[in-house]
């Protein structure tokens, strides 16, 4: 954890499995409840090593789109690639494979309450790997360490605070060294010392462990000083209106709705007094 | 001294005209929500009578307080000029009206998101409730199949779940059950045989008190009175801790680490409670006769021994093993009725109430429909 986050945020991992190339697919996904449809015609491609961020206004789709990444709900239409493998059609078997090179972090933690942090952060552990219960203690312990709970292993989730049961979440979701690592608002409730906190470990992460990182948020502070790459949802097309680096995006894009979102609101008006 | 009183004028509309085709509506007085909301009919009526309008302008020179019951004025009277296609002029207001209405007036209302009150026939209604009541029995069957499933995987040792999870499920509805089946198994005995004292005691014939509690109770009430009583205590629990942990988010974290919810959360408590039925049954069914050998010891003077050699008499093997095999499947019934609604509980806290509340209405309801299958059965059996 030396270096600061900003200067790390566009680097690129070399961690045991970086490489160049696509990583994720999506092509033309749509997105429905019942006849609702939230999201149309979404396609994007994240490369290995990325932390991708999808963003939007409240209400606008994100936590859905998270939701069609990680299998939790079908797509009304379109598919999901994981690089060659279709996400979307592979029988249950297969994708149980493929889940298991995921890792996730749910808005809540999701932390399951009737066990302690280090029961929790051993479950995978326990159940994908040969390891006795002395060495998945262990390692266990050691994932807490990596997100600053060293210690709080006999916690129940009820007992810590809520970015702690945040951080805990981390430490469950890397518990395999996942490929992927998906985070949903992982800032969200929390101060800004804790959520600048919680962005460097998601660097630190993506870095040591070569994962690609795909992260839920509209918190401004995160998009820019972590993400590399990105898409922006919109609520009212119900699609994609911009993608690439969000600093890029800040710095050239010019539709009034993602730079009103990128400037909090103060970009519209800058961009008709830069045409006035 | 008297304490000052601030008389307020009450919240006023009146309207004039400013030139031929501009309504002007003049505010005045207090317009606080305490004080009642005016309407906006005068303003409605005033546009319908001639002649025609075309814009409409405020005049606020003699407002006095106010607060959101003017602001609503002023939205609908806005909403009726757009609907007309007329022009409303807001520089009359005060500042912070006009900002206040611009906000309300900045997000456009989403097309399709207001819902619309559906109204149907009687007929449709039924229709709809009894394709509601067939869907819910499909999913009731699926869900069962599911765990039959789920049940073969751990017959062959494949099965994923915690074995000290299994052993919790075990202690919750076995042991901890014990205290509420022993009071209810008591007083059902007692009732059954108060009820039997009344009519036997005529005919001299008070001994076949133990006939009647025992068959009974071994037959019918034990298994019937344990299900009913785990269907409200365990059942809703099932529901309860399954609901919750959805709206947590924690059964979609055990989903996406590739673990089944199905095995990890649904076959403990289907195993605890398929194995504890049928002991809290035989140990219901020993309260249950013990309750009607104390009325007969108390009110009849039958001996405990006379009153449990003549229910050995009375009870065959074959009523026991029938009503164990009633309790198995009403342990069936309770365990997928509690898992299935914890599984279905939307993603608010007031759902996981409403799915306790379901899960024992489905267990109760499934438990009767059951005990009458049972009787049938049993009956062209001759059991």
């Amino acid at each position: 954890m030396a270096a600061s986050t900003d200067q790390r945020s566009a680097a690129r991992p070399n961690g045991p499995r970086a490489a160049a190339g696509v990583h994720i697919t999506v092509r033309d996904l749509t997105m429905a409840y019942g006849s609702f449809v939230v999201m149309h015609d979404l396609s994007f491609t994240v490369r290995r090593g990325d932390v991708f961020i999808i963003m939007g206004g409240s209400g606008c789709g994100k936590s859905t789109l998270l939701r069609h990444l990680i299998g939790l709900n079908e797509p009304a239409k379109g598919e999901i690639f994981y690089d060659a493998v279709n996400f979307t059609t592979t029988a249950p078997q297969g994708r149980q494979a493929l889940l298991r090179r995921f890792g996730v972090l749910y808005q809540g933690g999701a932390l399951w309450s009737s066990m302690t942090l280090a029961e929790n952060v051993g479950i995978p552990l326990g159940e994908f790997t040969d390891l006795n219960p002395a060495e998945i203690r262990e390692i266990a312990a050691l994932k807490l360490a990596l997100v600053g709970l060293k210690g709080f292993e006999d916690y129940f989730p009820s007992q810590i605070s809520g970015g702690m049961q945040k951080r805990a979440g981390i430490a469950r979701a890397i518990a395999l060294d996942p490929e992927i690592m998906f985070f949903d608002e992982p800032s969200s409730g929390l101060d800004p010392i804790s959520s600048r906190l919680i962005d460097d470990l998601i660097l630190d992460l993506r870095d040591n462990l070569g994962s690609t990182v795909i992260v839920v948020t509209h918190e401004l502070a995160s998009i820019l000083t972590i993400g590399n790459n990105s898409v922006f949802l919109d609520a009212e097309d119900r699609t994609i209106i911009a993608r690439g680096d969000p600093k890029e995006m800040l710095a050239h894009c010019d539709i009034p709705r993602v730079r009103q979102f990128l400037t909090r609101g103060d970009g519209a008006a800058s961009t008709a007094r830069s045409h006035g | 001294m008297p304490p000052q009183v601030e008389i307020l004028q009450p919240a006023q509309v009146s309207l004039g005209r400013l030139s031929g085709s501009t309504l002007q509506v003049r505010l005045s007085g207090s317009w606080k929500l305490k004080r009642g909301m005016p309407s906006p009919s005068a303003v409605t009526d005033a546009l319908d009578a001639p002649p025609k309008s075309h814009r409409i302008a405020f005049d606020a020179a003699d407002l006095g307080e106010w607060d959101s019951s003017l602001l609503s004025f002023i939205m609908r009277v806005v909403e009726v000029c757009k609907e007309r296609g007329l022009d409303a002029d807001l520089a009359g207001l005060p500042d912070g009206l006009k900002r206040l209405v611009e906000l309300a007036a900045a997000v456009p209302e989403r097309e399709g998101a207001r819902s619309k009150p559906a109204r149907h026939w009687f007929v449709a209604r039924i229709g709809d409730s009894t394709l509601a009541w067939l869907d819910s029995a499909v999913a009731f069957l699926a869900f069962f199949g599911e765990v039959v499933r789920a049940l073969g995987r751990f017959s062959t040792g494949r099965a994923r779940y915690r074995r000290i999870d299994l052993g919790v499920v075990i202690q919750e509805c076995g042991a901890d059950a014990f205290p509420i089946v022993t009071l209810i198994s008591f007083l059902v005995g007692t009732i059954l045989a108060f009820m039997g004292a009344v009519q036997l005691q005529r005919f001299g014939a008070s001994i076949y008190i133990a006939d009647l509690v025992g068959i009974a109770v071994v037959r019918d009430m034990g298994a019937m009175m344990t299900a009913i009583i785990m269907a409200g205590r365990t059942g809703a629990a099932f529901a309860a801790q399954l609901g919750s942990m959805k709206v947590t988010q924690e059964i979609d974290a055990l989903a996406t680490m590739g673990l089944s919810p199905m095995e990890y959360l649904v076959l403990p408590r289907v195993i605890a409670l398929v194995t504890m039925m049928p002991l809290l049954c035989l140990y219901s069914d020993f309260i249950g006769i013990l309750g009607g050998a104390f009325v007969g010891w108390s009110m009849l003077d039958i001996s405990w021994v006379s009153y449990l050699r003549q229910t050995e008499g009375a009870v065959q093997l074959g009523d026991v093993v029938g009503g164990l095999v009633k309790a198995t499947v009403y342990g069936i019934i309770i365990a997928v009725a509690g898992c299935l609604r914890g599984l279905q509980c939307g993603n608010s806290s007031s759902a996981v109430g409403e799915a306790a509340t379901r899960a024992v209405v489905t267990g109760i309801v499934y438990i009767v429909v059951a005990c009458g299958l049972f009787a049938f059965i049993f009956n062209a059996l001759g059991i």
